[in-house]
């Protein structure tokens, strides 16, 4: 589903070049749930921003769904972020003055569904999320885990082939945690493949695989380490 | 545009700060309504002019005798002359484009200090011309009672005369008839067959209040005027420039009296085509200013307005960014803050528009029911076309007002508007 080949991206600010990713390779089959951890500065966040296509790369390759991502229009990017990727992040990003139902069916809206079908859509995302009472209520008369599990409704609306979640139980007590982790390995169970950033370990021990950045490189995959040799090995096999 | 998720947007963006949203809708709101009012006060400053002007014909010209500037075949400069009735046959026949030729002598005058007629113990100074009927096609009287001078009076030198409202009101008492009644005029008697009342006030030679019109030969034979005529007015055909007329009359009399061709001096007069066209140039001038003005004023509102929703996109930078993250294209964050720019001014706009119209004709009303004396400003009003055009020029402003705001929030990255800190 991902396939990533060494992969280099730096910021340039001012006078100062930071390299945050130095030739990370990786593959993520469909139906995986990964967990990326690393400290922060690891890279962690822009290697989600790359494969969410919100963020471009310098050096390597991207390919989502053998489809290679490159350079392009926003216009495109946009497009196929709505078409394959849902987004959940740690601060729920809610619309504030769309109702939980709007907020679900916004990503269909992109894609000019009209608002009777859409809205229907979202009903039913919300009934599964067992959140349709709520249907009407703006976001800040909801509670944290309420607010995810409509951030996650929302993200699986357009049936997308990859969810990132970018530290999504970073703003929730440990019990709404679990049962958002729970959501997430029932959404994989339907073979979507999810991806998520998160520094807690408890979290990212109810993944199947989890790999571990540092300073820009992957440190280890399950637990295995990978070394610079291997690294340099790889790279001289490509 | 009839999309209720984006007018939820607009409402959600010009509600969120309500002052801030009033303030800035009342500068374009100030703009076009400075614009109405101004536009429509020239209009009214304008009509009254040009109903002043009434329907004089605006195809005529006047000449007049003056010294000659020039000598000339042996005639020596400073040299006075006058039109004669031969002249009057010469420009009839010669000319092709003179349409009207009316011939005036100027009696006496209201202004001469002399009462010049009597009737009775009445007695009063008035301008006494001597007219053709072609005059009254020239500058059209309203006859209240009788008839104007006609070719009968011409031709057999009646002496019969045409009185204006304040000679009338000066000899005759309020129920007297005044047609049939003779009144005397420098020692004689004219009978009067008519009572007009000017339609314009454009004078020339003495206010035609106050004025006796007699047939021109009648004058000219009762008292001794010879062969001379004073001036005479003109119009052109239609479809040919009273300039051209007025330019060969000129130049047929000069040749006709021996005068330097060159000598512009020798005849004097005027054509109301410039005068007409000399007040439609200021008039133009004044809407001109009027519009830079207005339009500056809205320009003012519109800058405002851009500014304003530079604000706006500030604040809603992280919203944006969500947007995007879910797949808005940058077309569509672009339509949707230029609408709520030209939504924002549109609004205003029309609502500056409907006041500006409401104080216009709220002022005619006002002017027309108190029957106040409003020679300087009759009927002011916006054109319907002018209120189409500040409509188009407030949604294309409003469009530029979006242009840069949206521009900004697509410049943003979505990852920078997502960022948490």
């Amino acid at each position: 589903m991902i396939r990533i080949e060494n992969l280099h991206k730096s910021y340039t600010t001012g006078v100062n070049k930071l390299h945050v990713i130095k030739g990370i390779d990786l593959r993520i089959e469909a139906g995986e749930l990964v967990s990326i951890m690393g400290s922060s500065g690891s890279g962690k966040s822009t290697l989600l921003n790359i494969v969410g296509i919100l963020d471009n790369y310098d050096q390597g390759s991207y390919h989502l769904d053998n489809m290679l991502i490159t350079e392009m229009s926003e216009k495109k990017a946009a497009l196929l972020r709505n078409k394959y990727i849902g987004f959940v992040f740690q601060s729920f990003n809610l619309i504030s003055f769309k109702n939980a139902m709007e907020n679900v069916a916004l990503p269909l809206y992109y894609q000019n569904v009209s608002r009777k079908k859409r809205n229907i859509a979202a009903m039913e995302f919300l009934d599964r999320m067992g959140l349709k009472d709520w249907a009407n209520h703006l976001p800040n008369e909801l509670s944290g885990g309420q607010k995810q599990r409509i951030a996650i409704a929302r993200s699986m609306i357009t049936k997308p082939k990859i969810i990132l979640a970018d530290e999504p139980t970073g703003a929730l007590d440990t019990a709404t945690s679990y049962d958002v982790m729970k959501l997430f390995k029932e959404i994989n169970d339907l073979g979507i493949t999810v991806i998520i950033v998160t520094h807690e370990k408890d979290i990212s021990e109810m993944t199947n695989k989890i790999i571990r950045l540092k300073d820009g490189l992957i440190e280890s995959v399950n637990g295995t380490k990978i070394l610079v040799e291997d690294h340099v090995n790889e790279m001289s096999n490509v | 545009m009839f999309d209720l998720d984006r007018w939820q947007e607009i409402y959600t963006a010009l509600k969120s700060n309500k002052l801030r949203t009033f303030l800035t809708a009342f500068g374009v709101f100030w703009g076009i309504f400075m614009l109405m009012v101004m536009l429509g006060s020239g209009k009214g400053l304008e009509n009254s002019v040009f109903e002043d002007m009434g329907d004089f014909a605006s195809n005529s010209a006047f000449i007049w005798a003056q010294k000659t500037s020039m000598p000339y075949e042996g005639y020596p400069r400073g040299r006075n002359y006058n039109f004669t009735n031969d002249d009057m046959k010469a420009l009839k026949d010669n000319i092709d484009e003179i349409d009207l030729l009316s011939p005036r002598l100027q009696g006496w005058a209201a202004g001469d200090g002399q009462n010049n007629v009597t009737r009775g113990l009445k007695t009063g100074a008035f301008n006494i011309q001597g007219d053709y009927p072609q005059i009254n096609l020239i500058d059209p009287n309203k006859m209240l009672k009788g008839r104007f001078v006609n070719d009968k009076d011409i031709e057999e030198s009646r002496k019969v005369c045409v009185i204006g409202p304040r000679v009338l009101e000066v000899l005759f008492n309020k129920e007297e008839e005044p047609i049939g009644q003779y009144i005397r005029i420098k020692g004689v008697y004219f009978q009067v067959v008519g009572v007009f009342k000017p339609k314009n006030k454009i004078n020339i030679g003495g206010d035609k209040e106050q004025t006796i019109f007699l047939p021109f030969t009648s004058l000219q034979k009762a008292y001794n005027f010879g062969d001379e005529v004073h001036y005479f007015s003109v119009t052109a055909k239609e479809n040919i420039p009273v300039s051209i007329v007025d330019k060969k009359c000129r130049d047929l009399i000069r040749e006709r009296h021996h005068i330097n061709p060159a000598d512009d001096q020798a005849v004097g007069g005027f054509n109301l085509e410039e005068e007409f066209n000399k007040m439609r140039g200021l008039f133009k001038g004044i809407a001109a200013l009027m519009w830079i003005v207005g339009v500056g004023t809205l320009l003012a509102g519109v800058i405002g307005v851009s500014n304003i929703m530079l604000i706006i996109i500030k604040e809603r930078t992280k919203e944006i960014g969500i947007q995007r993250a879910l797949g808005a294209t940058p077309a569509k964050i672009i339509s949707q803050i230029i609408m709520e720019s030209v939504f924002l001014t549109a609004f205003a706009g029309y609502i500056g528009m409907v006041f500006g119209v409401f104080l216009i004709e709220a002022i005619n009303y006002l002017l027309e029911t108190s029957g106040a004396n409003t020679d300087m400003f009759k009927h002011p009003g916006v054109d319907f076309n002018i209120a189409i055009s500040a409509l188009i020029i407030l949604v294309v402003s409003g469009i530029f007002a979006g242009m840069i705001p949206a521009q900004r929030a697509i410049s943003i990255k979505p990852i920078d508007a997502l960022r948490d800190e």
